[in-house]
C-alpha cells in the first residue's frame, strides 16, 4: 500500500493574509512540499497538469525529474497527465526520460481534463474529448512496448516507423494509472490493459464510485491479469488534521470556504458528511480514511490532497508532519491486518521488471548507428531481429 | 385492483400558504379522485422545493446533491406521473423552479405524464407556462399533458379554473394508466443518450458493444477509406 499526496498546481490567494504567492514562490514551495512527502515518510507525490493561470503546473516532468533527483524513495506521479491535448508521442518520450532520471521511480495518471478551453490551445476539440483519450492511449501503450510503431488513427497525424525514444527503462513501460470518475470507457481501457484505475475521491456519491471501481475490477479479472481483488486502484482523498476535531476545523474553514473546488456552495460539515473530505483530530481522519476500504475493497494507492487553496506552506508542511508522523503509520498497520491475502502489492519499478524477466537481466536497448530513418529495413536497435522490417501505413 | 400509482408534486411555491401549492393540492386531490373512481389508487409524495431550497448552490455549483435533493430524485425516479407547479415572478418561472430542474439528469424524467402549473398575480404571465415551463420540459422530454393550468388571482374565483384542473387530472390519469413512460424504458431506452449514472443513478447499463468501448480495447473507430481495406499494407 502506498500512501501519498497529490497536488493541482493552483496558485490562490490565502484567503488569512490577503497574499497570493507568486508562481516563483509556489514553484518553489511544491518542491519543498514534495521533498518534506518523503521526508515524513510518504511513498509518492503527484503533480497536476494545467494550461491556464492560476495553475503552474504546465510540465510535469520538468517538476518531477528535479523532485526525482532531491529525494531517495519517493515515486513521483501525477495527477493527471492529460492524454487528451499532449501529444501522446511527446508523452510517450517525456515520461520515458522521467523514468530513467529517476532511476524508475515514477509512474503516470492519465486524464481528461474538463477544462473546456485548452483543447482548442492545443488544435483539439472537447466533444471528442473520450474517444480521443482512448486513441491516445492505445498509441501511447504500443509506443512503450514497440521499438518501431506503424499507426493511423483518427486525430493524429500517421506514424511510419517511429521509435519514441529512449525505449523504457530496463525496456519495462512507466505503470500506468487511467484516472476517471464518471466515465465505463476508461476503466474498461485500464482493466483491458491491465493498468491501474484511479478516482478522484473527492466528491461522491459513493454508490457511484463503487460500480465504476466494481466494473473495472471485474474487467480486469475478464481480460485475465488477475483476479477481481488484484486489480490495481488508486484512491484520492482529503483532509487536514488537527491536534483536535475543533482546532483542525477552524484553521481549515477559512480555506474551505474560499476553495474554488467547492464552488462556495455546501458547507464545510455538510461536505465532510457527504463526502470523503475529512477535517478533524488525526483519529478522526484514520477514521474516515479506513471507511475507504471497507467501501471501495483493497487498494493499493491513497493520494491526499493537502496543499490547495491558498493554504500557506508552512501549514501544507505542518499538515505532512500529521499526516506522514501520525496518520499514515496508523492505516499501514491498520490496512495491513485488513488486507485480504490476495490482493495485489502497489506496483513499483522493482515489481514490474521482476514480473517481465523474473530473475533474468533486463534488456538494455543499444541503438544501431543513425541511418537517418527507421521507416526501411529493421529495428534500430542491435538486439532486435533484423528480419522484422518496418512498412509503411496506408494513408 | 391494480398496482397503485405514484404521483410527484414538486411545488415551488414559497410563500404559506402559497397559491402555487393550492393549485398543485387541487390538481393532485383531483387526480387521486379520478384514481380512486377508476379503481386505481394513487399515492402521493409532494416536494416542496422551498425544502431544496439550502441544497440547491451546492447542486447548481458542483453538482453536489444534499439529502433532501437525493430523496426529491429518489422520488421522480419512482413517480408515474407529476404536477409541476411554480410561481410566476417578473414575466418568468420562478428561478428555484428551473434551477431545480436544469441540475437533474438530462433522462430522468423521459416520458413520464407531467402537467405543468402555474399562479400569478396578473392574468398576462398567462403564457409563461406554455412558453417557458412546456419548453423545458420537452427538453426533459417529458410526456406533458394537454391542458396546462394557470392561476392569475382572478382565477381563483371563477369556476373555470376547476374545470382547467379536471381536464388536467384527466389527462394525467390516463398517461399515467398508459404505462407510456415504463414502456418507453423497457423498449428505447438505449436510443436516448445517458450518461453512467444518469437517471438518478438508475443508468448502470454498460454497452461494451459501443464504438468507444471498441476504441478502449485497441480498436479504432476509424472508418476505412475505399481501397485501403483494414490492415491492408
Amino acid at each position: 500500500m502506498q500512501f501519498g499526496i497529490m497536488s493541482v498546481s493552483d496558485i490562490t490567494r490565502d484567503p488569512i493574509s490577503g497574499v497570493t504567492p507568486t508562481e516563483a514562490e509556489r514553484i518553489a514551495n511544491i518542491v519543498a512540499i514534495a521533498v518534506k512527502a518523503e521526508e515524513v515518510g510518504l511513498d509518492a507525490f503527484a503533480i497536476g497538469e494545467h494550461h491556464n493561470p492560476p495553475f503552474f503546473s504546465s510540465s510535469p516532468t520538468t517538476l518531477l525529474a528535479h523532485v526525482a533527483a532531491l529525494t531517495e524513495r519517493l515515486i513521483v506521479t501525477t495527477s493527471t497527465t492529460l492524454i487528451t491535448t499532449n501529444d501522446p508521442v511527446r508523452i510517450a518520450e517525456e515520461y520515458a526520460m522521467l523514468q530513467h532520471l529517476s532511476g524508475g521511480r515514477m509512474d503516470l495518471m492519465l486524464g481528461r481534463g474538463n477544462t473546456a478551453p485548452v483543447y482548442p490551445w492545443f488544435g483539439q476539440d472537447i466533444r471528442q474529448g473520450l474517444p480521443l483519450a482512448l486513441e491516445n492511449y492505445n498509441l501511447l501503450h504500443r509506443l512503450w512496448r514497440e521499438d518501431v510503431v506503424d499507426w493511423e488513427g483518427s486525430f493524429r497525424t500517421p506514424l511510419q516507423g517511429f521509435t519514441s525514444v529512449p525505449r523504457p527503462l530496463d525496456d519495462v513501460p512507466p505503470f500506468v494509472w487511467h484516472g476517471s470518475i464518471r466515465t465505463p470507457e476508461i476503466a474498461e481501457q485500464a482493466a483491458f490493459y491491465g493498468n491501474g484505475y484511479f478516482a478522484n475521491n473527492i466528491f461522491w456519491p459513493k454508490d457511484h464510485y463503487k460500480r465504476l471501481i466494481d466494473f473495472y475490477r471485474q474487467r480486469f479479472e475478464h481480460y485475465g491479469h488477475g483476479t477481481a481483488k488484484q486489480a490495481i486502484v488508486g484512491l484520492g482523498g482529503q483532509a487536514f488534521i488537527g491536534k483536535t476535531s475543533q482546532e483542525a476545523k477552524a484553521q481549515f474553514r477559512p480555506y474551505f470556504d474560499e476553495a474554488p473546488v467547492y464552488g462556495h456552495g455546501p458547507t464545510m460539515e455538510e461536505f465532510s458528511q457527504t463526502t470523503p473530505l475529512s477535517v478533524g483530530s488525526v483519529q478522526e481522519v484514520i477514521d474516515k480514511t479506513l471507511t475507504f476500504q471497507e467501501t471501495f475493497g483493497d487498494y493499493q494507492r491513497q493520494l491526499f490532497l493537502v496543499d490547495h487553496a491558498g493554504m500557506p506552506v508552512g501549514m501544507v508542511l505542518d499538515q505532512l508532519e500529521l499526516l506522514g508522523g501520525e496518520v499514515v503509520p496508523v492505516l499501514r498497520r491498520e490496512l495491513d491486518k485488513r488486507r485480504d491475502p490476495e490482493a495485489a502489492e502497489a506496483p513499483t519499478h522493482a515489481s514490474l521488471v521482476k514480473a517481465k524477466y523474473g530473475g533474468a537481466e533486463p534488456r538494455q536497448p543499444r541503438p544501431n548507428a543513425n541511418r537517418g530513418d527507421n521507416v526501411t529495413g529493421s529495428s534500430p536497435y542491435q538486439d532486435s531481429d533484423a528480419e522484422v522490417t518496418a512498412s509503411y501505413p496506408a494513408l | 385492483m391494480t398496482a397503485s400509482l405514484s404521483l410527484v408534486v414538486v411545488n415551488a411555491g414559497v410563500s404559506d400558504p402559497s397559491s402555487t401549492k393550492l393549485l398543485a393540492d387541487r390538481a393532485s386531490a383531483r387526480v387521486r379522485a379520478l384514481g380512486q373512481a377508476r379503481g386505481r389508487e394513487i399515492t402521493t409524495t409532494t416536494i416542496d422545493l422551498r425544502d431544496v431550497l439550502p441544497e440547491l448552490p451546492a447542486a447548481l455549483a458542483s453538482q453536489h446533491f444534499g439529502e433532501r435533493f437525493t430523496r426529491a430524485i429518489a422520488a421522480l425516479v419512482d413517480a408515474d406521473g407529476i404536477i409541476a407547479a411554480a410561481p410566476v415572478y417578473k414575466a418568468g418561472v420562478s428561478g428555484l423552479f428551473t434551477s431545480f430542474f436544469q441540475v437533474l439528469d438530462n433522462d430522468l424524467l423521459i416520458g413520464k405524464p407531467t402537467v405543468l402549473a402555474a399562479t400569478a398575480g396578473t392574468a398576462r404571465h398567462a403564457l409563461v407556462v406554455d412558453e417557458e415551463m412546456r419548453s423545458l420540459f420537452a427538453y426533459l422530454r417529458t410526456l406533458t399533458v394537454p391542458t396546462s393550468l394557470f392561476a392569475a388571482t382572478e382565477d381563483w374565483r371563477d369556476k373555470a379554473l376547476m374545470g382547467r384542473i379536471d381536464r388536467a387530472a384527466l389527462e394525467l390519469v390516463l398517461l399515467m394508466e398508459s404505462g407510456f413512460a415504463k414502456a418507453v424504458r423497457d423498449e428505447s431506452w438505449q436510443h436516448y443518450p445517458h450518461e453512467f449514472g444518469s437517471a438518478g443513478g438508475t443508468q448502470t447499463g454498460i454497452d461494451l458493444e459501443s464504438d468507444l468501448m471498441r476504441l478502449a480495447t485497441g480498436g479504432s473507430t476509424r472508418t476505412n477509406k475505399p481501397g485501403h481495406p483494414e490492415g491492408a499494407p
